[in-house]
């Protein structure tokens, strides 16, 4: 029994840590200023895609090779909807942006 | 104390609002008096409102629906005649009631009607369908159901306390912020959205994990019925799109509430962006409403037909794919935008393209009558009416989906005319098809046939001739939404529309003498056996109406048309070895309390009463911590229970009342080849 849940406790806690570490690394840039606007932007999207990658992983155990092909079928087709649904949007919020200018 | 709640809320200030709100405070009232003379306030109570059985949560959003349905309608046939008459003239309406009747009659009519038939109608058979006791989570079902009451609940009083919105179905911004419309009316709009929207989002879930995880052993995903199909298509959909609208709806009352500023042009705002949002919802909410009434039709065309449903593999994939699609075409909603050529032209190309799935299921339906025995019962009569006028709708839907085009139509009656095209006969026609079809199901009696072809002719003719004249009146330059106007020409055609929305009230009135009718003569319409259509399909299997638990044993399913299979194989209505305990979930009361406070949240909201919304709010959470640390949800019906009522079931079903099924033995003489699918 301990020899299975050590392991476990081991994940969750390098998830949590790194989970911290990605909330903290956008929290700071903006905070300090560290960099303009864009970047910063850029930053806190980069962080917060891995932090959801993070999460699937560490948390809720989803991977290549233990979860079920249905499951992961299902997870492939939300991450299509959500590139389809925030792309699209930024597409054409940022078309009609530059038309504006 | 009232926040902004005062004595003018009530409507003494004008003879359409009085009039409203006394049909409304007069319909419950008489519904009060009506349930203490029947004394039927226990089993109301016990037996419906704190039910967590998925067919009486069924039948619960059937009436809800229905009550919903005919407000609805009345405010159809009121704007049509408004417009009949208001040639140069003021007409009957003044406008503050004209634009809150076009913003109620769109929310009325998707979000409390079409979205609660459909989710009725999936409750009452998809866990039938697929061999299942229940739900995944059945207490969430219970929820969902008062929460969209809620919902509905909220749309109502508006007619008694205070106003609606003005601000059309969508709520475009500006005109849905704070400068613009001060009042509650919008608050209202957002806040029904968001109670019914939190239920149709818990619904949608439900039924995601019910068809994953409950179907009964050899039901592969493809040995499902269409209809379960359609129904987890659409609630893959919901799941996906809801959240879209809660965050539009939420951050529009921040705009209003704490004077955020995501949608009005100052600091930073784009109101563009609402448009954007809500149509990434609102476009899939589209099929969310039209894929189970495609369910439907298979269902019924097959059974009609008495024939295998032709083409069963390319009508999954083609759900499939129009799931899909419905992500990529949102920008067709606002073309006119100001998007650049490129960007109209992808989204036109997708809408295009979204058609192509859409036809290749009319062929399969065509398909699947050719050669059939057809038989003409109201269900049938719904769904070819739906084939033929379904067409003329996506005909022109691709003739809007063109952008240059679509500049010239855009807000014209045109599109009013367009999207009823495609709601009325894809919507209304299947569910109405479906009840048809499932009433004996979930009531034990089937419907009134006379009185059901009545209605669909009524509806159908009423249709062509309310909305055939806005197609025209589109081309002719009248835009939507006007309360009156100056141009003579239009008046004729508008004349021959009102009359139409008369023959539609007409079918309503009618489909209402069919439902009392059938109560009337239910003895007579009396279905024994639980079969009386000879389905095809394993929610025919059990008895009508179903035992609390559907199946005493879980069937076990070697083909699509399981239940068709069974009886040709003479294996259906087996009597078990013995029976056994079946588990089923509890009644629960937090269902409609939790459903009570979302009401009494959202109306405290509405009327800025803060204190009463946060004592709602502590309630809530106390429920959802008190249901969660509760694990005594269960209870046991007993085999022996089990073996009274399946016994009685079985009584019921001798050799005569049971389907003939030599028809379906090949004969002799049809030794030419069959069309592929079109097996019998």
């Amino acid at each position: 029994m301990e020899k299975v849940s050590l392991p476990g406790l081991q994940r969750y806690l390098t998830g949590f840590v790194l989970a911290v570490l990605l909330t903290a690394i956008p929290f700071a840039a903006v905070a300090l200023q560290l960099l303009s606007s864009g970047a910063a932007l850029a930053l806190i999207a980069v962080c917060a895609v891995i932090q959801v990658i993070v999460h699937l992983y560490y948390f809720l155990h989803i991977d290549f090779k233990s979860t079920p092909t249905a499951n992961m079928f299902f997870l492939i087709f939300a991450a299509i909807l959500i590139f389809l649904m925030v792309g699209g949007s930024l597409w054409i919020m940022s078309d009609l942006h530059h038309r504006m200018m | 104390m009232f926040g902004r709640l005062t004595i003018d809320a009530l409507p003494f200030y004008s003879w359409i609002a009085e009039a409203g709100a006394m049909v409304v405070v007069g319909g419950a009232v008489v519904s009060f008096l009506l349930v203490t003379y029947l004394k039927a306030w226990k089993t109301l109570w016990f037996d419906w409102f704190l039910s967590v059985d998925h067919k009486r949560i069924g039948i619960m959003y059937l009436v809800l629906t229905l009550i919903m349905f005919l407000r609805g309608v009345v405010e159809g046939v009121m704007m049509r005649a408004q417009q009949a008459v208001a040639l140069n003239s003021d007409g009957y309406l003044p406008p503050m009631h004209f634009e809150q009747l076009f913003s109620t009659h769109g929310t009325i009519m998707i979000f409390f009607v079409v979205m609660p038939f459909l989710t009725g109608l999936i409750n009452l058979i998809v866990p039938q369908q697929i061999g299942a006791r229940d739900v995944a989570y059945p207490f969430l079902n219970s929820l969902s159901f008062w929460l969209t009451a809620a919902g509905g609940a909220l749309v109502m009083v508006s007619l008694v306390i205070g106003q609606f919105s003005r601000a059309g179905w969508t709520g475009y911004p500006p005109y849905s912020g704070l400068q613009y419309s001060p009042n509650e009316g919008v608050d209202y709009w957002i806040w029904s959205l968001m109670i019914s929207g939190i239920g149709t989002t818990l619904s949608g879930i439900n039924f995601i994990v019910t068809i994953i995880r409950n179907r009964c052993p050899g039901m592969t995903w493809m040995r499902m019925p269409m209809f379960t199909w359609t129904a987890f298509c659409a609630s893959i959909l919901i799941a996906f799109a809801f959240p879209a609208l809660t965050v539009v709806a939420a951050q529009l009352a921040l705009d209003r509430l704490l004077g955020f500023h995501f949608f009005t042009n100052g600091d930073g705002g784009n109101m563009m962006m609402y448009a954007n949002l809500i149509w990434i919802w609102g476009h899939p909410e589209v099929y969310i409403l039209i894929l189970p009434a495609f369910g439907v039709f298979s269902e019924v065309v097959a059974t009609f037909s008495r024939k295998r449903l032709f083409g069963y593999d390319y009508l999954v994939y083609a759900t499939a794919c129009i799931a899909l699609l419905s992500f990529t075409v949102w920008l067709h909603h606002f073309f006119t935008m100001g998007s650049s050529a490129n960007v109209n032209a992808a989204f036109g190309i997708a809408t295009m393209i979204i058609a192509v799935p859409t036809g290749v299921k009319i062929f399969d339906w065509l398909f699947t009558m050719y050669r059939g025995r057809i038989e003409f019962p109201p269900a049938m009569l719904f769904t070819v009416g739906f084939m033929v006028t379904f067409v003329i709708g996506g005909v022109t839907g691709v003739l809007l989906a063109m952008p240059p085009a679509d500049y010239l139509m855009h807000n014209s009656v045109f599109l009013v005319a367009h999207f009823h095209n495609m709601l009325i006969p894809g919507a209304l026609f299947g569910y109405l098809a479906g009840m048809n079809y499932w009433f004996p199901k979930a009531f034990g009696f089937k419907l009134d046939q006379k009185w059901g072809v009545r209605c669909f002719w009524l509806l159908i003719s009423g249709f062509y001739l309310a909305f055939m004249p806005l197609y025209v009146l589109g081309f002719m330059g009248m835009s939507r939404r006007m309360e009156h106007y100056a141009n003579p020409e239009w008046q004729p055609y508008l004349i021959v529309a009102a009359f139409g929305a008369a023959l539609i009230l007409a079918s309503v009135a009618c489909l209402v003498i069919q439902i009392l009718v059938s109560i009337r003569n239910r003895d007579a319409l009396r279905d024994e056996t639980g079969d009386p259509w000879n389905g095809r399909t394993l929610e025919w299997a059990t008895s009508s109406p179903a035992a609390p638990y559907n199946f005493a044993v879980i069937p076990e399913v070697s083909d699509l048309d399981a239940f068709h299979s069974q009886k040709m194989e003479a294996k259906a209505y087996q009597r078990p070895q013995a029976y056994e305990d079946i588990v089923m979930p509890k009644p629960s009361v937090l269902g409609i309390v939790l459903g009570g406070l979302g009401f009494i949240i959202a109306f405290a909201i509405v009327w800025h009463i803060w204190w009463l919304a946060v004592a709602g709010l502590a309630g809530a959470a106390a429920c959802v911590i008190y249901r969660s640390c509760d694990d005594d949800t269960d209870f046991v019906i007993p085999a022996e229970e089990v073996a009274r009522i399946e016994a009685a079931h079985l009584e019921r079903l001798t050799p005569e009342r049971q389907h003939d099924m030599r028809i379906y033995q090949p004969s002799a003489h049809a030794a030419e080849p069959v069309l592929e699918g079109g097996r019998s």
